[in-house]
């Protein structure tokens, strides 16, 4: 059975914030189903024996490590706020074309703002730990 | 009365029949990580996350374990279902697909039940 067409997608469209967040939306998502894994890895840790939990915990204290964790914190209050805008379209709420424009600014300012306290809070006091 | 016609449904064509379920569900356990997540991760960032007497402590305290348990089974259950909306969107053999599919399915009960054992195993612990 020959393959049936697709529309062009990424090739055709303007650029646009909405599209942006779309993308976002559905990369943020991919990346905290990783990040999932190692959320259950570190509780199996936790519950594992003291060297486990150390070695865990040393392998997440590395930079890199720190700063994949800290793009789970912003991947998760993005697709939290955003994940919201969409349960509000799937009830009707502002799928008007201002609407929609506003509710991307909300959703930016609210991502970072809610990151920002949640960064501060978690390394801050990472930091404050042997 | 349904409007596919015999041949369709004799060929296998059109809709798979539970594409509504899916999306709905994938609201349903939207609406049911919003609290559960935010428990989470407030709890998570009060907690001294170095100390494993501290963290195991938290993780068997009152209904903690419960909330735990539910929080991993829903998170899997919305990230399976989003996954596989990501992959039916963009692999087109349908060989590789089904394949995938079924991989990142059982990875997904894997992880969920890998989970929920650990906070049993802290819950159940004696004191």
């Amino acid at each position: 059975m020959p393959a049936r067409p697709l529309s062009p997608h990424l090739s055709v469209y303007r650029f646009a914030h909405n599209m942006v967040l779309s993308f976002s939306h559905r990369i943020s998502g991919l990346y905290l189903a990783l990040g999932l894994l190692v959320l259950v890895w570190w509780f199996g840790a936790a519950a594992g024996s003291e060297a486990a939990f150390a070695d865990a915990n040393r392998l997440l204290s590395h930079w890199f490590a720190r700063l994949l964790l800290l793009g789970w914190l912003l991947a998760f209050c993005y697709h939290l706020a955003n994940g919201i805008r969409h349960l509000l379209w799937d009830a009707g709420v502002g799928l008007e074309k201002q609407q929609a424009r506003r509710g991307s600014a909300i959703v930016v300012v609210i991502t970072l703002l809610f990151f920002a306290v949640m960064a501060w809070r978690l390394f801050a006091a990472a930091a404050g730990t042997p | 009365m349904s409007l596919r016609t015999p041949l369709g449904v004799a060929l296998g064509r059109g809709a798979a029949r539970a594409g509504v379920h899916h999306w709905w569900v994938q609201r349903v356990t939207a609406v049911a990580l919003v609290p559960l997540t935010l428990w989470l991760l407030f709890s998570l960032s009060r907690l001294p996350l170095a100390d494993q007497a501290a963290v195991t402590d938290w993780i068997a305290a009152g209904w903690h374990p419960v909330l735990l348990c539910l929080t991993i089974l829903v998170m899997a259950w919305h990230s399976v279902l989003g996954v596989q909306v990501v992959i039916e969107d963009y692999v087109h053999v349908k060989l590789t697909r089904t394949v995938t599919l079924l991989l990142v399915n059982f990875i997904h009960v894997v992880v969920a039940a890998a989970g929920i054992y650990a906070v049993l195993r802290v819950a159940f612990r004696s004191p």
